[in-house]
Formats: structure tokens, sequence, C-alpha cells
């Protein structure tokens, strides 16, 4: 579904991805783990195709193509998703009003018709109900004065409707309380099937006692120094990253 | 079938609302010679270019006005040589050759325009099949050779008998100096005199038509009212007179222009507004105006100079909307003279300059009365090389106790070569009156275009939804349907202004 080739990016002449090489199958759910400065947000805007980054060399796939030429909305269109760090505010504009636009974009794009505003909106209540959300919450201003963790669990509503078939949830636990972070996890489990795959990128392993990983990778330096097994995390979790430092050494 | 005052065309939308019939009606409505016109000589040609005594008494005689009429204009006429071109508005312009103008044109003639469709610029067809206009309308705005023409004379379309029977009158201005001479008299530069300002004087002077509004005491004008101005012949200044009088406990909305880029050529054009609310009266006037801007090197493209004024009596209120996307130079301040107690005045607008365009707009809010309130919302947004200005006025007169004044201005730059410049005035004469003023300066972040775009959303989708966000508090004051045209014209104007 997803594969990252021997991948070198940089931001303003310095190199931030070193060579990563990493391979999603439908239905899995890859945990990247590591330390500040390593590269994860990096790696989650570059394959979103953010345009502040150059690409040295190598290449993602998505079903098998390149998307390396593709624009953000092209890979949002072939169902890639990024539940960002920090949200941006649009004021002005409805949490309803933006989710209907995206998601009609996507449709149009892929040839579907535009969902009308019933069914829109009975989707919508639906997916919110999992998400224990306030009905409320569809006419606020899209992540204006949104508390952390409303903006958190607006990206995870987001792709609750979108319904990617890569989604990568960047840091999605930070800010989130335990019970917040409880739900925005069930609403991830609910959504996971064999039709699609997730990237959670993480510091802690918190998370992943709610979202269980099928493969846990630490990222340092730009690379993937280390792979295994959901103990992989909870190995991190007692150690720190400090072994993996000076195994780099 | 009711009997129609036919205007300038009346393709807005408004009139599709209230006009439940389909466009075979309009066709034959337009097709029809004037059978409700206002003009005695359809066949007059354009008068020559220049400006004298004499043009002005040609107007009058065409218009078959009345000998205090044609005083009038004379008197401002010969004020308006005293004067000159106001030079402080933050405006660059050409200096105007005020003789190089025709001030009348009759329609023209149905040889002048494109044949068909295939002979108007594609580029323009586009934008029409983005707004949504149907086929028979693009002809009409296209200028493509139809039927019936239209021009300074106006021609609009509504059901004259919904609002006789509520005792409303809107009709042309012409046939309101022939039918109610006597409101016409009393009130025509009461709020706007002659010698106001410069652009003004000279509207006075040449004015050829326009709206003019009566609501009754006590009446709910039963419909919106639009009116569509249009601009064609070229070369011809285009001075339109509006009056709206709303009587005591008496309610109107008014909607003025339209979203379709019209066909036009470099053209002078020094509107005049005049707003009357009597006690416990409300006047609510929208404006979208999307004149041609000029090309994306800042050729031709409307001057706009534009006097709109109201004034309030007791607990009366006024409210402007305007969003103003098209034009190469607006100069224009619609302003309330909050006279009366209690009485409420607002002014919430939109101003989208690209290119070369420039606009120097704002308001002025002048509290009189005690317990007068005024809202002044204001949104530029600011693309290309464009120059966008917000000049405004809040004066608290010594009667004024309690007084209350908000006023937000906020400016969005797009691109690194625009401007956005902000010149509130603010003149407090009693103690007890309190104003407030904010203002912000923005640029649309690329954090916020990425994530947009990251839900799938096009760069130009993307700018579009940002920007119909920043300006909602102005776009929720125009009626819906009005609205959303509204916010596909800025889609539209900002089109190409995404690097």
């Amino acid at each position: 579904m997803l594969e990252i080739v021997n991948l070198h990016a940089s931001i303003d002449n310095k190199v931030i991805l070193n060579g990563i090489n990493l391979k999603i199958n439908l239905g899995e759910v890859h945990a990247i783990m590591g330390p500040n400065g390593s590269g994860k947000s990096t790696l989650s805007n570059v394959i979103a195709g953010h345009d502040g980054y150059d690409i040295i060399s190598g290449d993602i796939l998505f079903d098998g193509d390149s998307v390396l030429d593709f624009p953000p909305e092209k890979r949002a269109h072939l169902g890639l998703f990024l539940s960002f760090q920090y949200p941006v505010e649009i004021p002005g504009i409805t949490v309803s009003n933006f989710i209907r636009t995206a998601l009609n974009e996507i449709r149009k794009a892929k040839g579907e018709e535009s969902l009308g505003a019933s069914p829109m909106l009975k989707l919508m209540r639906e997916k919110m109900k999992v998400l224990e959300m306030d009905k409320g919450f569809l006419s606020r201003s899209l992540n204006e004065g949104f508390s952390g963790g409303e903006k958190k669990r607006n990206e995870i509503f987001q792709m609750a409707m979108l319904e990617p078939k890569m989604a990568i949830l960047d840091e999605t636990d930070s800010g989130l309380d335990i019970d917040a972070l409880r739900v925005v996890a069930n609403g991830v489990n609910a959504l996971r099937s064999d039709r699609n795959a997730f990237i959670v990128i993480t510091h802690y392993q918190r998370l992943l006692d709610y979202i269980i990983p099928d493969f846990v990778h630490v990222l340092f330096n730009g690379k993937i120094v280390k792979s295994g097994g959901k103990e992989l995390a909870i190995e991190l979790e007692k150690r720190g990253y400090d072994w993996i430092k000076k195994e780099q050494k | 079938m009711p009997v129609v005052v036919v205007k300038a065309l009346a393709l807005k939308k408004a009139w599709k609302i209230s006009m439940s019939t389909n466009h075979e009606n309009m066709e034959e409505l337009v097709g029809k010679d004037y059978e409700h016109g206002f003009v005695t000589d359809i066949d007059t040609d354009t008068v020559a270019p220049g400006l004298n005594e004499d043009t002005i008494a040609f107007i009058s005689k065409k218009k078959e006005e009345p000998k205090w009429l044609l005083e009038w204009r004379l008197k401002a006429y010969r004020h308006w040589l005293t004067m000159e071109d106001p030079t402080w508005a933050h405006l660059d312009i050409e200096h105007i050759d005020y003789q190089a103008i025709s001030y009348y044109s009759a329609p023209k003639s149905k040889d002048a325009g494109p044949k068909s469709l295939d002979e108007v610029d594609p580029k323009l067809l586009e934008t029409y099949e983005k707004l949504g206009i149907p086929l028979q309308e693009q002809k009409f705005l296209a200028g493509v050779a139809v039927d019936a023409v239209f021009d300074s004379v106006s021609v609009a379309t509504t059901f004259k008998g919904k609002l006789a029977d509520a005792g409303v009158i809107f009709c042309s201005f012409s046939e309101a100096v022939k039918e109610h001479p006597e409101l016409v008299k009393k009130y025509l530069g009461s709020v706007v005199p002659a010698a106001d300002n410069f652009f003004g004087a000279l509207n006075s002077a040449v004015f050829t038509d326009g709206s003019f509004v009566y609501i009754p005491k006590g009446v709910r004008c039963p419909m919106e009212l639009s009116t569509y101005f249009r601009i064609n012949a070229s070369n011809t200044g285009q001075f339109e007179r509006t009056l709206i009088i709303a009587d005591e406990k008496s309610h109107v909305s008014y909607l003025e222009g339209c979203t379709a880029p019209m066909r036009d050529e470099n053209q002078l054009h020094a509107a005049v507004v005049e707003l009357i609310a009597m006690d416990d009266s409300e006047i609510k006037y929208s404006t979208v105006q999307n004149w041609f801007p000029g090309d994306s090197n800042g050729k031709g493209g409307v001057f706009n100079f534009v006097t709109k004024r109201g004034i309030c009596e007791t607990q009366a209120k006024i409210s402007w909307t305007q969003v103003e996307t098209g034009s190469a130079v607006t100069w224009k301040y619609p302003s309330c003279i909050l006279k009366g107690d209690n009485s409420i005045g607002e002014f919430y607008s939109v101003a989208l300059t690209n290119n070369f365009q420039q606009a120097d707009t704002g308001t002025k809010m002048l509290h009189l009365g005690s317990n007068t309130k005024s809202t002044i919302i204001s949104k530029g947004i600011s693309a290309g090389r464009s120059h966008n200005s917000y000049r405004g006025l809040v004066r608290m007169g010594p009667r004024a106790k309690n007084a209350r004044n908000f006023s937000q201005c906020d400016s969005l730059l797009m691109g690194d070569k625009c401007g956005a410049h902000t010149f509130p005035y603010i003149e407090v004469k009693n103690s007890t009156a309190k104003t407030e003023h904010e203002a912000t300066t923005s640029k649309i972040g690329e954090d916020q275009i990425f994530y947009c775009q990251q839900r799938g959303l096009n760069p130009e989708a993307a700018i579009a939804l940002i920007v119909n966000g920043y300006c909602k508090d102005v776009l929720n004051q125009l009626p819906m349907e009005f609205a959303v045209e509204a916010q596909k014209l800025l889609a539209i104007s900002l089109e190409g202004s995404v690097g």
C-alpha cells in the first residue's frame, strides 16, 4: 500500500531524512517512535507532500506508483490522511463546512457525486457519537479556540469522515488527558480494517496500550534504526532512547 | 400578468427568487419595446463629449424635467466648476478629462455589440459559467445584440402590483420626477447636498437616472428590492442617482449590483445614493459590485467614485453592506448621520483588490443624537500589486450622550507586492460616548493552505475557503442568495493570485 524507498530529504540544505525504508500493507498499524528531532514530523510532512522539503533521493510509492510529483491534495484524493500534530485554525469556517468541503472535493476527484447536506449530517452524527463529541462542535470555527484535546479529537473526526486508506497520526496523543486518549484510540480502533493502514507517530508507549501496533520502528537521525513488534515499544518505555543513541555511536 | 416595471434587466438572482417564473418570461419582458420605459425617445444618440450648461440643459430636456430640477442641476454644476478633484485618498489616478466624457447616452443600437456569444471573450464566458449564469443572461451581460438594449436608462423587473398593494413606490428616478415630484423635490439633496463634494456635485449636475423608493408609514416592504446598474456604451460616464425614503416604522431591504462582470470600457462612474430613515424605520442596503477592474496589467477598468449617505431619525436604523471586488479605482464611503436619539448605523464591508486595483473605502458614522450606536466591520483583502485602504470617521457630537461605536478593521495580505492601509479618524466631543477600534493585519498562512490541501482542496479552493471564513461576518449580513454568489465571486476574483 505505502512504500518508502531509501528516502533522503532536506530542509534549508539540512538533511533530515537519511535513507528511510518502510513498507506498509493494508490492515497493518505501524508505530514510529523516536526522540525529539529524529525526523518524525518531517517524515509525515514529506509523505503528505509538504513543499517545504527537498527530496534528495528515494521514492514514495502509493499502491505501487510514485507520488513524489503529486501535490498534497492529489495524495489526499488517493486516500492519504495526516492527523496534524498542530492543527491550524481557520477562522469563520465551521467544522461541518470544512469537512463537507473536504469530503466532496475527494469524492469529486474520485468521480463520485457530492454528498448532500442531509446524508452528510447523518454521517457526521454517527462518527461524532463514536468519538463522544458534542453536537455543538459542528458549528464552531475550525480549531479556533479549541483546547489541545478538542483539536486532536477533531482530527480523528475528520479521519473518520474521510475514511482514508492510509492515515498518519502525528503525535495525536500529545496534549490529551487519559480519558481523551482512550476516546481517540477507540475512534482509531473502530476504523481499523483490512482495507486501510495506519502510521502512529508518538514519543510515548502509552498510546500504544490503546492502539496496538503490528510493528514498531525507532527513528533516529533520520533513519529507522530498529524495528520490532509491540514489545519494542515497551522496552523503549523502560530503557528510554539513550541505549539506541549509544548503539548508533 | 402583473404590470411590470422593467428596469435594467433585473438579471439578479433576487429577481429570480421573487419571480418564480421562467426565463421565457424574461425574454418576453425584455423583448418589449419599452412599453413601460421611462425615456420618451429611444432613438436618441449619445451626446457629444463635453460638459457645459448646454449639456445639462440637453439632459434635462431629454428627460422632460421640470424647471426646478434643471435649476438644481445648474446650481450644482456652477458649484462643481469651483471645486477640484479630491487628492486626499490613497489612490494614484491619472488626471480625468471631464470634457472628454459623454454625459448622456441612449441605449445602443442593436448592431453595435457582438452578434453572438461566439464573438465574446471566452475568458468572460468562463467567469459566467463559474458564477452559474444562464445562457440567456450571459448574452445580455456580454452585450450580445438582443431584442432589447439597456443603458443609462434603467429597466428593472419587479412585481409592481404587489408593491403597489403595499403602497410601496419603486421606480426609476426619472419616473419619480414625473409621478412624485413633491417627494423628489423635498428629499433630493437633503442628505448629500449638491455641493457636498466634487463627485457628488458632478453627479448632481449630470445624473441620468437611478432608482427611487418610498416605503409608506408602518409598511414592511414585501420583497427585497433590487436594481441592476449597467455601464454599456463606451466613453459614457455613468451617473446614477438613488433616493430611498423609509417613512416612520417602515422597513426595506434594497439590493444593488450584480456579481457578474460586465463588458465595458474604461469609464467614469460617480453615483450618489441618499437614504432617509424616518422615526423607527429601517433601511438595509446591500451592494455587490464587480465592475471591470482592468486587465492584469492594470489597463482599463472602471473608476468608481460614489457618495452614499443615509440619515437616521429617532430610533431608526441604516445598515450598509458591501462586497466590492471590481473597478480599477474605488472611492466610496457609505455613511450614516445618526441624527435621532437611539438610532443605529452599521457598515459591513469586504473590499477585495487584485492585480493593479486600488480601493479607498470605508465609512463615516456621525453620532449626533444620544444613545446612538454604530458598528463598523471592514475586511480588506489585497492581492497582486493592488492597494487597499480603509478610511473611516467616527464622530461623537456634543449631544451624543452615551453614544457607542465599535469598529473592527481587518486586512488580509496575499503576496508581498500589495498594500493594506488603515486610516481611522475618531473625534469624540461628549465625555459619555465610547468608541472601540480593533484592527488586525494578517497573511494567509502557508500552513493553513497545506492543511486544506491535505484534506483534498487544491490551493485555490483552499484560499477561497480561508477568505470566505475571513469575510464571514460581512457575508452573513447579505441576503442568502446574494451571499452565495458573493462567496463564489470572491473565489473567482482571487484566481491566479496564488503562486
